[in-house]
């Protein structure tokens, strides 16, 4: 459902041209489970980013369900991550104004217009898999780090995206929150069919993902599905 | 809407002590504009009212270029009985009009037998001179004006002072008339009269009547009509119904009359232009703290959300919403500014009404200012207020709704 042909992606450093994504073409289908590794600086985030719509390719096409992503205008692009993409963060990113109910309601409201009886139903049902519903009416300041990653991955969830990207979720995580989050964002996917892609540098994600590609220097250099 | 006004509120209280202070800043402008434009619009009032009510009335009509030559007091530009019956025809059917008095003014000797000097003198029909300026008794010390009689005179404070007259005195005036004959007659003091701005001037005030002995005129004779209007605020449209006046012509085809407004006569209303003019400038003050300030606090506030902005991008919020979350943000602190202002400025006025600012005028003491918060003066500056807070929220929220959301997912 993701592909791209020949996406290469170059910044102007100055009068230097920084070639970050060189040639790259992917493949990735419905309810993937996709670890993108690499040593920093490799273009881990960059990949991410351009898969995720938050940024064009400087050559090629992405496409995402037949919908050519580069040929969107920044409104257009917007509405598409609105409808079809989540984002988890490192650092979480919730919104410290609103409580844990309100930031997972925001993409519903501020995004796709839900009429409230549906969103309370799905913000409750979420809070309820990432076991946070006693919690929803706390700030993001009252939440220990891996209550807001819970709370962030609810929130990517919400508007029923077909693909999650998550950029280091467990980097600032504690060895057993990290755990309990890999273990709630794969049993997300395999309840939801949810596609996960991860920029991690993280040996328990890549332990339980379906699959690992493996970046150095913008370059894909391994590309290796794992049996289950 | 509805969650972006939400989202903008809370926001705001998020740095609760940078809204306070951006918020009280527009406050305290909002409440200096409306506290001095109530103080100076009753300032203004009070004194266009001494002026118009005591002295000059709201409208003039003389013979055309008697005003040019006003401080000779030129006898050969009185109005005729024809020209003044015209004028009564005009004044009679301008239903603007309250009421209106003749003046005949001349030049002449004041002598207390003693001394001499000169004095201005304005013959007035008692009755209709009261009635139609409310004030005018007001300016007179010793004997009420509305029955002055024949042979009495109001003389000017200043001269009073200067030649030792008192009330019941007898002072002689002597005259010239347009044939160039000298006559002196024998008056009693009334009364001592101040001019509008104080004590200063020489005009002095004696019967319509007596005017015609000093000159030894016998036919109807008149310097200036002084009218009075129900309301000073239909001057212009009284003056248009008017104005077909100053298109008649004499036998050598010149205008015959002219007409003056009490603004193109007093020195005063230069003085209220530049209160209209300092009200403009504390406007202009008032646009310059909301829009620097508001200005201020937006750029702070997209710089310190920067990543904030990227994760709502990124979550698919269009630039256009994200444009309307910081235009919010700061139309709601020009609200907040404008409405705790003008409340603030009602208690001010009305505490100044309770308390009572009073000031000396002339022979009037303890005269209280009556300061009145216009509706429409609030009106106008919230939505300047408001109108200028969206301006000053405009490049901040347009700042924002252009962050890339990369770059802006980066900052820390």
């Amino acid at each position: 459902m993701i592909s791209n042909e020949h996406v290469s992606k170059v910044y102007k450093m100055g009068e230097v041209d920084l070639r970050v994504i060189k040639d790259l073409n992917l493949q990735v289908s419905h309810g993937e489970f996709v670890a993108i590794v690499g040593p920093s600086g490799s273009g881990k985030s960059t990949v991410l980013n351009l898969l995720g719509c938050l940024d064009k390719p400087t050559e090629g096409k992405i496409l995402i369900d037949e919908t050519d992503v580069t040929q969107l205008d920044t409104t257009a692009l917007a509405n598409f991550r609105g409808e079809n993409i989540g984002f988890i963060f490192q650092s979480f990113n919730l919104i410290p104004v609103l409580s844990v109910y309100e930031n997972i309601e925001y993409p519903l409201i501020m995004i796709q217009n839900l009429p409230e009886q549906e969103r309370h139903k799905r913000i409750m049902e979420l809070l309820k898999d990432v076991d946070m519903l006693d919690q929803k009416d706390k700030f993001p300041d009252q939440l220990s780090g891996g209550q807001r990653q819970r709370v962030a991955i609810a929130r990517a969830l919400v508007t029923k995206p077909k693909i999650v990207f998550a950029d280091e979720p467990t980097a600032n995580l504690d060895t057993k929150t990290s755990n309990q989050i890999i273990t709630l964002m794969r049993n997300i996917q395999q309840e939801f069919n949810t596609t996960f892609i991860f920029a991690t540098h993280d040996e328990k994600i890549v332990r339980v993902v379906d699959r690992i590609i493996t970046l150095v220097d913008g370059v894909v250099t391994d590309d290796k599905r794992i049996a289950s | 809407m509805k969650n972006i006004i939400k989202m903008s509120l809370r926001n705001l209280l998020r740095s609760g002590r940078r809204t306070a202070l951006t918020a009280s800043l527009i406050t305290i402008g909002v409440v200096f504009v409306l506290v001095y434009a109530a103080l100076s619009g009753s300032f203004k009032a009070y004194m266009v009212g001494q002026i118009t009510d005591s002295m000059l009335g709201h409208v003039q009509i003389h013979k055309k270029g008697y005003v040019a030559s006003i401080d000779s007091l030129p006898l050969d530009k009185n109005l005729n009985q024809k020209q003044i019956e015209k004028i009564t025809e005009f004044l009679d059917d301008n239903p603007y009009i309250e009421s209106y008095t003749f003046r005949l003014k001349l030049g002449a000797m004041f002598s207390n037998y003693i001394a001499s000097t000169s004095v201005r003198l304005n013959g007035i029909n008692p009755k209709k001179e009261t009635q139609t300026l409310p004030l005018f008794a007001s300016r007179i010390d010793g004997s009420d004006p509305s029955s002055l009689k024949e042979g009495s005179i109001i003389v000017p404070e200043l001269l009073a002072k200067g030649m030792n007259i008192k009330k019941d005195d007898t002072i002689v005036l002597v005259a010239t008339n347009q044939k160039g004959s000298v006559n002196g007659l024998n008056f009693k003091v009334a009364g001592t009269s101040e001019t509008v701005s104080g004590p200063g001037g020489r005009d002095g005030y004696i019967h319509i009547n007596d005017v015609k002995k000093l000159l030894r005129i016998k036919q109807v004779e008149v310097s200036e009509v002084v009218v009075r209007l129900k309301d000073v605020d239909q001057l212009y449209k009284a003056m248009q119904l008017l104005k077909p006046l100053t298109l008649l012509k004499n036998e050598k085809d010149k205008p015959l009359f002219e007409i003056h407004t009490w603004e193109k006569l007093s020195p005063f209303y230069n003085i209220v232009k530049m209160l209209d003019i300092m009200d403009i400038s504390i406007k202009i003050i008032l646009i310059s703290i909301v829009l620097i300030s508001i200005l201020n606090v937006m750029v702070m506030s997209v710089y310190e959300r920067i990543k904030e902005i990227g994760t709502i991008a990124a979550m698919g919020t269009t630039p256009s919403t994200i444009s309307k979350l910081f235009l919010t943000e700061g139309l709601m602190l020009g609200i907040f500014g404008t409405i705790l202002g003008a409340m603030l400025s009602y208690v001010i006025v009305f505490v100044i009404n309770t308390i009572g600012i009073t000031f000396s005028f002339g022979r009037q003491d303890n005269l209280t200012l009556n300061p009145v918060l216009n509706f429409n003066e609030v009106l106008v500056v919230s939505i300047i207020v408001i109108i200028i807070s969206l301006i000053a929220s405009i490049s901040p929220a347009r700042k924002a709704s252009k962050l890339n959301p990369v770059d802006a997912l980066r900052q820390n």
